[in-house]
């Protein structure tokens, strides 16, 4: 059952799906994954024995060849945007990479990849190919700086944007299963949508979607042919370790196969809700970030810090309750579905314009201000206190005070008055089509007159007080790093 | 961990806690085992005991603990097998990272706790290992059955008490789990140590050191797995308190801060971190001593549910023998408890697949997680639920109790509301600018 009206996330025209499995009881330990931008042509990498670390740095170089062109792609095209108050005039691209994963567990396994690779060197005790600190970088830029970002559509998980827009009859803990997710919003012909998710579940059936891998599987399957792999490789009998390492890839295939399927099948339905208004505004700051993300790379920033400094940090989390902040505004704003819930809730009431006085006026000082009156009847329960500053989607940036709330004489419902504060322009009377009209239906919310937050003061990063640690060391590649064993 | 995977299954239940038991409840006790049936009861260890913390609240699991059912082959017969199962890639992990850690006598762990950020202080400590015959070649681990095992432990930790320094591996310890002794094994060592900033006078305590193969990268671990391992830890905590309280000791020697063993990042470099598991200690202590008061759940049993999974011989020879009962007979008996399911229990009771198709078939909201069901207030069905918030149905508010009046008011709201917002048109992208 939908329960947005509107897609609240951008899908892109290509995005690139990824499905990583990972190595049961390692931290990191890349299985296999199955990637690409066409369903008809996945690419699948594999790690013929997870637990050997150059196997694990070839199956990243790999994986950088196949990112970072799509990644890069999209950094040659840039608009000019023209300078604001606090930014100069700049290029920004004109889209952005768009990774979609099957559950956050996938993206998960991606940020610790991304951990496991960014520190790497060209040098040192243990050298890599060049592109795997890069992929690193862009892993973690993707899994752990803008995934967690409210609004941002860059990297997404697809079970919590489908559970996002369809609400199913099982509990959101089952709803972490992609495929009995995907079953009950689009269930198979001649099924129920109850059917098909216990039909799902089967991991004999259905392979889960990652990034752990069935212990039936890696007990029956995977084992023996890691073993056959390792015998055929010790004993440098080469036909053998091809025999092997094919068997190896068919077994993964095979499991991989069917989630990406249902990967594709699930980005089928999302784009068959039409995109919210904000959409377009959404993916423009995810592309802003993008391209300011791809200049500090061209300009030598160093890699993401393992723990960011405590300024850095304080931004970050202020960063996030204001994405959040506005996220929430503008779903509700664009989806009338989401607004209920705020009705229900309390925060909201809607209702019909049953009288309007839109020449009443507030004499201050020596001006005269309008402030129309406006009558509202719901049915809603209105349990906001007089006083409360409010705001109807239809006008988000008119604040409205609720004066008074009676019940209503019809006997059913109440009635709400309400003044219009603002939003009216600058004359004595108000602006053409500025005031609601009787028997207009409106709908009004507390948070959407709530002040934007606003950044918090922060001092430059070499100004940090020493109660929060001081300012923070500049990046060094530290030897250790390097070194790290990763076996 | 696989520690006790080479000790042969010793039947449960030592004489002295058996006979204590019989002569305070002989009559629950009696019918426990008539529920269980002629098999070999299934002994508690360590991660059962931490599992009784979790959904406290499900009679049908305390019901079959107690009596020792073996859930996993229940829920085989009735036809909801469960899906768990360890990777053999996990448990090779596991086995090779506490070989690590316990190499040379625990040098790398004695390394980790005396090092930085520890810094405990930690005399030197003679290293007894209690898994392997004393006699026999350091090298192999021969199987020592747990009674030896067990006395072995209590000896030393005697010696312990007395104020030897000893590093104990492979301790087996006990544990009086609803009148039935379960060994309970922590996976290392306990040793003696004060931490950083204690005065030497005072005595030194008692850890209790879990080896993990999970890694903390950056400081951090995956919470779930952090809380099992806490939660585990406590067992042994408690278990080892209670030793030192039999033999005369005061049971606060054994700290309440745990160190857990971990790789670190994403090496196989061991990192210690220290545990307070005084919370995990009092919810495990609460649920042991609640087990006791299983009579009252049995004692309205009618006298024919049980859940004998035993296997009458064939009646000619060479064919299979057969169930002594069926899968509907146990069913039947399993919907004569009541469980509390909730969506969680997959991930730690083996009966979960059947108490979820139970609670749907039912249409129970207790099936939609327990948020929902604690948004609806007190209406179990979702039926009800679906009824009250169309609001048609008149009959559906009538037979209300007065404590859901308020949810039946939110439901029509919801409903209404909903309803209302289908009306209204959303505000969607254009569609020519929706490719950009």
């Amino acid at each position: 059952m939908p329960i947005a009206a509107v897609r609240h996330v951008h899908v892109s025209d290509e995005p690139l799906v990824l499905i990583p499995l990972m190595q049961a009881g390692e931290a990191a330990a890349p299985l296999a994954v199955m990637a690409g931008t066409a369903r008809e042509d996945p690419k699948l990498l594999i790690v013929a024995q997870p637990r050997n670390r150059d196997q694990r740095f070839d199956f990243l170089t790999a994986l950088a060849e196949l990112l970072v062109p799509y990644i890069l792609a999209r950094r040659s095209h840039t608009e000019t945007v023209e300078a604001t108050k606090n930014r100069e005039e700049w290029d920004r691209c004109t889209d952005a990479p768009q990774l979609i994963l099957p559950n956050p567990g996938g993206v998960e396994a991606l940020r610790l990849l991304g951990r496991s690779a960014r520190f790497r060197t060209v040098d040192g005790p243990y050298p890599v190919d060049a592109r795997v600190p890069l992929l690193g970088r862009y892993l973690t830029w993707f899994a752990d700086d803008r995934a967690p970002m409210p609004g941002s559509s860059v990297c997404l998980a697809l079970t919590s944007v489908l559970g996002q827009h369809w609400a199913t009859g099982q509990s959101a803990l089952e709803d972490q299963h992609l495929p009995a997710l995907l079953s009950w919003i689009d269930p198979p012909r001649g099924m129920t949508g109850a059917e098909a998710a216990l039909r799902a579940e089967d991991p004999d059936l259905v392979p889960p979607a990652g990034p752990s891998t069935d212990p039936a599987f890696d007990t029956g399957v995977l084992a023996p042919l890691v073993r056959a792999q390792e015998e055929a490789r010790a004993a440098e009998d080469l036909r053998a370790v091809t025999k092997a390492e094919e068997e190896l890839r068919i077994a993964l295939a095979a499991q991989l196969e069917p989630t990406w399927q249902t990967v594709w099948r699930g980005i089928d339905v999302l784009r068959s809700l039409p995109a919210a208004a904000s959409d377009q505004l959404r993916w423009q700051v995810d592309r802003g970030r993008f391209t300011d993300f791809m200049t500090g790379i061209e300009e030598g920033a160093p890699p993401q810090a393992k723990r960011p400094s405590a300024v850095a940090a304080a931004r970050r989390l202020a960063d996030l309750e204001s994405a959040q902040q506005s996220y929430d505004r503008s779903q509700a704003i664009d989806d009338p579905l989401v607004l209920a819930r705020y009705r229900v809730g309390g925060e909201a009431f809607a209702g019909r314009i049953t009288f309007v006085d839109a020449e009443r006026q507030e004499i201050k000082g020596k001006r005269a201000w309008p402030r129309p009156l406006v009558v509202l009847h719901t049915e809603d329960e209105v349990i906001l206190r007089p006083g409360v500053k409010l705001a109807s989607p239809a006008r988000v940036a008119q604040t409205v005070r609720l004066r008074a709330v009676r019940p209503s004489p019809s006997g059913s419902g109440s009635e709400v008055e309400l003044e219009l504060q603002s939003g009216m322009g600058r004359g004595k009377t108000p602006e053409e089509g500025s005031v609601p009209l009787v028997g207009e239906e409106r709908c009004y919310a507390t948070f959407l007159a709530e002040q934007r937050g606003t950044r918090p003061d922060l001092p430059e990063a070499e100004q940090t007080p020493w109660t929060h640690g001081g300012p923070p060391w500049p990046y060094v590649p530290r030897a250790e790093e390097q070194a790290e064993t990763w076996e | 961990m696989p520690t006790s995977s080479s000790v042969p299954q010793a039947t449960a239940g030592a004489p002295d806690a058996a006979a204590r038991q019989a002569a305070a409840s002989a009559g629950t006790s009696a019918r426990l085992d008539a529920l269980r049936g002629p098999v070999a009861p299934r002994s508690h260890d360590a991660r059962t005991i931490a599992a009784l913390t979790v959904n406290p609240g499900c009679s049908r699991r305390a019901v079959l603990d107690a009596a020792g059912v073996d859930k996993r082959k229940l829920a085989e017969r009735i036809g909801f097998p469960a899906r768990y199962g360890q990777s053999p890639f996990a448990i090779t992990r596991g086995i090779a990272f506490e070989k690590q850690v316990k190499a040379e006598n625990c040098a790398a762990l004695l390394e980790l706790l005396r090092g930085e950020p520890l810094n405990f202080s930690v005399p030197e400590h003679e290293y007894v290992d209690l898994g392997v015959e004393p006699s026999a070649d350091p090298g192999a681990h021969a199987a020592v059955d747990r009674a030896t095992r067990y006395q072995r432990t209590r000896d030393l930790f005697a010696r312990v008490v007395a104020g030897e320094p000893l590093l104990a591996d492979h301790p087996l310890l006990r544990l009086d789990v609803g009148g039935r002794t379960a060994y309970v094994e922590p996976d290392v060592v306990a040793l003696s140590a004060r931490p950083a900033g204690v005065s030497d006078g005072s005595p030194a305590r008692l850890y209790v050191a879990e080896v993990k193969s999970f890694a903390v990268i950056d400081g951090q671990a995956d919470p779930g797995k952090v809380g099992a391992a806490a939660t585990q830890a406590a067992v042994y905590v408690l278990a080892l308190r209670r030793l030192f309280a039999e033999l005369g000791a005061d049971p606060r020697l054994v700290a309440d801060d745990v160190i857990l063993v971990c790789p670190k990042d994403f090496a196989n470099q061991p990192s210690a971190h220290v545990l307070d598991v005084r919370r995990q200690i009092a919810a495990v202590e609460r649920q042991l001593t609640r087990l006791p008061r299983i009579g009252a759940l049995i004692s309205d049993l009618d006298p024919t549910v049980d859940f004998d999974l035993a296997v009458d011989p064939a009646e000619t020879k060479g064919e299979p023998g057969r169930d002594h009962r069926t899968a509907a007979e146990l069913t039947k008996s399993l919907t004569m408890i009541e469980a509390r399911y909730a969506p969680e229990c997959v991930t730690n009771c083996e009966m979960a697949f059947h108490c979820r198709a139970e609670s749907r078939a039912a249409g129970a909201a207790d099936a939609l997680g327990r948020s929902v069901r604690d948004a609806l207030g007190g209406i179990e069905a979702i039926e009800d639920a679906l009824a009250l918030a169309d609001g048609s149905s008149n009959a559906a508010t009538s037979g209300l109790r007065a404590d859901q009046h308020e949810a039946a008011r939110l439901l029509r709201a919801a409903a209404r509301a909903y309803d209302e917002a289908l009306r209204v048109a959303p505000r969607a992208a254009e569609p020519d600018g929706g490719a950009a």
